[in-house]
């Protein structure tokens, strides 16, 4: 790589202050009014999945408008909408790191926890999708007086194995993380009780040069490893698709073209979280418009990516020459679903295409707006793929329609509330900057700064 | 003031990591081995300042990896083909590549575990109770302040030459640390 796609030398931050602005947020005394109102809307939201899952759990998913032929609905379309979220905050984290990338420094440790939550909503999806959600324990293989063991030759045990896994890596990377931080939210705290809490989960750190050197090396491992781990898991999210052999469902192009997607929806939901965020706190001078430049350009260049993946589905229904795939993309067009389709491409590729304007990237508020069409694009590209291929396959006479229920939508909306909610708690309760790496760029910077002088 | 009976150590603080570093290298020319630095970052090229040479986290990495990849693909294919056979059209019960997707992420598992478990056990975490807890200068160890300290229990650890030392390396205060109870 002899150019870079992103400049490498952040803008340096004002180190003396970095410690005091971070954990200020958390260890104030007054909860600003703002995050009661914004808290007071979220859980209204999660309120809403409370109650339409309990109703869920009464009533069966009769409630949903899933049937044959569609029997994966909103359920499967938002598992992988959260999951693809999720997957750039591991990007953030590992790989830029990997890659030397000093800027992911001001915005990992949010992203990482966007990661959490996103993962957190996604797994809630299958589970809840089961007939009978109580019996989720039998895709756990352990002897049961039954005799019977789940059967790994399916990609939705693959699934589970997957998902399972990037959870419990994506806590113990976030985790690890906050070690240092919590350690000084502790030695900063003055109430007993916080002094406790922060302390327990701080589990000692005190900073030791050892401590830090195997730290370290932990740390860069973890990325090692989380970085073909991101890669699998959409990888194998995309094989709950791609192994089957219903048109639409049917096509090796899956695997990166779902990995580009992920990505994409995830830089544009943390581009949807930075935003606000620096605007209330008055974080503008850690997460620059500089940072915000780069998050745009690498979801320019995934989406792009993902526009490929468009191109080759169709450019390999007409190659085929198979009827079904033909009338696949057809369908997709003209059929009674096409509004989506349409829909998707302008969300997907012609809107982002503003990008490619330095003007645009550098308007807060603009970006901020592509950012969520990119969102919405991303949802509609799963409902195109998961709906739209279910309800005209092979034979006509099974043909049907999807219609959502007010259930499908409530669940959807409310778990996006109980996403902003569990945000909305992690910025008031942890640092959401990783103070001990703010503070490492900042002093590297300023002796490299001694060195040249 | 009388000094204390017992002491865990002799802690001294710096002003800024170019004085720790050089402190840190010169106390380890000395020949003191129980001697750690604390820092609110990671500084490069301290540790080697005070001797330690490579942690042995990759090889507990890979450990864990090479041990979560070989339980991952003996339970699918001890399900498959001893517990709970499927004759699927007389397909071959060890299908293994397709329990290959299973056996990368609990690969992956292993070692994130063992990265996290074997960090926080090498570095003896949690320990929530500490010595230099008690001395009030230390709370700035996680924001703005630097450390060294060298342990009571080092063969060359004399206490009056020890606080002599720090003194003459430019440390900006020295503290004697209680042992715990």
């Amino acid at each position: 790589m002899s150019v870079p796609a992103v400049e490498r030398t952040p803008p340096a931050p004002v180190a003396h202050s970095v410690t005091d602005r971070i954990t200020s947020v958390v260890l104030q005394r007054r909860t600003p009014v703002n995050w009661y109102l914004a808290f007071a809307f979220s859980f209204t939201w999660t309120l809403v999945l409370f109650v339409s899952v309990t109703w869920l759990f009464i009533r069966g998913i009769g409630i949903w408008g899933v049937n044959v032929p569609v029997g994966w609905g909103f359920a499967i379309i938002n598992f992988v909408w959260w999951v693809g979220i999720g997957h750039a905050g591991t990007l953030i984290s590992a790989i830029l790191l990997l890659f030397h990338q000093e800027w992911r420094t001001s915005i990992n440790r949010f992203a990482e926890a966007m990661t959490l939550f996103a993962v957190a909503c996604a797994g809630m999806f299958p589970l809840i999708h089961m007939g009978r959600p109580w019996f989720f324990y039998w895709m756990i293989p352990y002897p049961a007086t039954t005799g019977v063991w789940p059967q790994f030759r399916s990609p939705l045990m693959w699934d589970a194995f997957a998902v399972g896994t990037y959870a419990t890596v994506s806590l113990l990377f976030w985790y690890i993380g906050l070690i240092p931080d919590l350690a000084t939210i502790r030695d900063r705290c003055r109430s007993r009780s916080g002094q406790i809490i922060y302390g327990a989960l701080a589990l000692g750190w005190r900073g030791s040069a050892r401590h830090w050197k195997r730290y370290q090396d932990a740390y860069l491992l973890m990325a090692g490893l989380a970085t073909p781990l991101v890669i699998s898991v959409h990888t194998i999210v995309s094989f709950d698709f791609a192994m089957a052999i219903v048109p639409g469902w049917h096509a090796t192009v899956f695997p990166p073209y779902f990995v580009a997607g992920a990505i994409y929806s995830g830089f544009a939901m943390v581009l949807t979280i930075a935003i606000p965020l620096r605007m209330v706190f008055r974080l503008q001078d850690l997460v620059t418009d500089w940072h915000l430049d780069n998050l745009a350009k690498v979801m320019l260049a995934a989406g792009m990516v993902v526009a490929y993946g468009y191109l080759m589905e169709h450019f390999g229904a007409w190659y085929s020459d198979e009827t079904y795939d033909r009338f696949l993309i057809y369908n997709r067009q003209t059929g009674p679903y096409a509004a989506t389709y349409y829909a998707l491409l302008i969300c997907n590729i012609a809107i982002p295409q503003l990008l490619w304007s330095t003007r645009v990237r550098k308007n807060t508020l603009l970006l901020l707006a592509i950012a969520l069409v990119v969102n919405v694009g991303m949802w509609l590209e799963r409902f195109v793929i998961v709906v739209t291929s279910l309800h005209r396959d092979h034979l006509p006479s099974s043909w049907g329609m999807y219609y959502p229920t007010i259930w499908d939508w409530a669940t959807l909306f409310g778990s996006m509330g109980l996403f902003v909610t569990l945000l909305l708690l992690f910025i008031r309760f942890l640092p959401m900057i990783s103070i001990s790496e703010v503070q490492e760029m900042a002093h590297d910077q300023a002796v490299s700064h001694e060195e040249v002088m | 003031m009388n000094p204390p009976t017992t002491i865990y150590g002799l802690l001294a603080q710096y002003s800024n990591t170019a004085a720790l570093l050089k402190a840190a290298e010169e106390l380890t020319a000395r020949g003191y081995k129980q001697i750690d630095a604390y820092t609110p970052f990671p500084v490069e090229g301290l540790a080697e300042a005070i001797g330690v040479k490579k942690t042995g986290m990759s090889l507990v990495v890979l450990v864990g990896c090479i041990c979560g990849g070989v339980i991952g693909f003996t339970m699918q294919w001890w399900v498959a083909v001893v517990a709970y056979p499927l004759n699927i059209g007389g397909r071959p019960l060890n299908s293994w590549p397709s329990f290959l997707p299973i056996t990368f992420e609990l690969t992956i598992l292993g070692g994130a575990l063992s990265a996290v478990l074997g960090m926080l056990a090498l570095n003896g975490l949690p320990c929530l109770y500490h010595p230099l807890f008690e001395i009030e200068a230390f709370r700035h160890v996680t924001s703005d302040a630097f450390f060294i300290c060298i342990k009571a229990t080092d063969p060359l650890f004399d206490a009056e030459q020890v606080r002599q030392l720090l003194a003459d390396s430019n440390a900006t205060e020295v503290w004697d640390v209680p042992a715990s109870l």
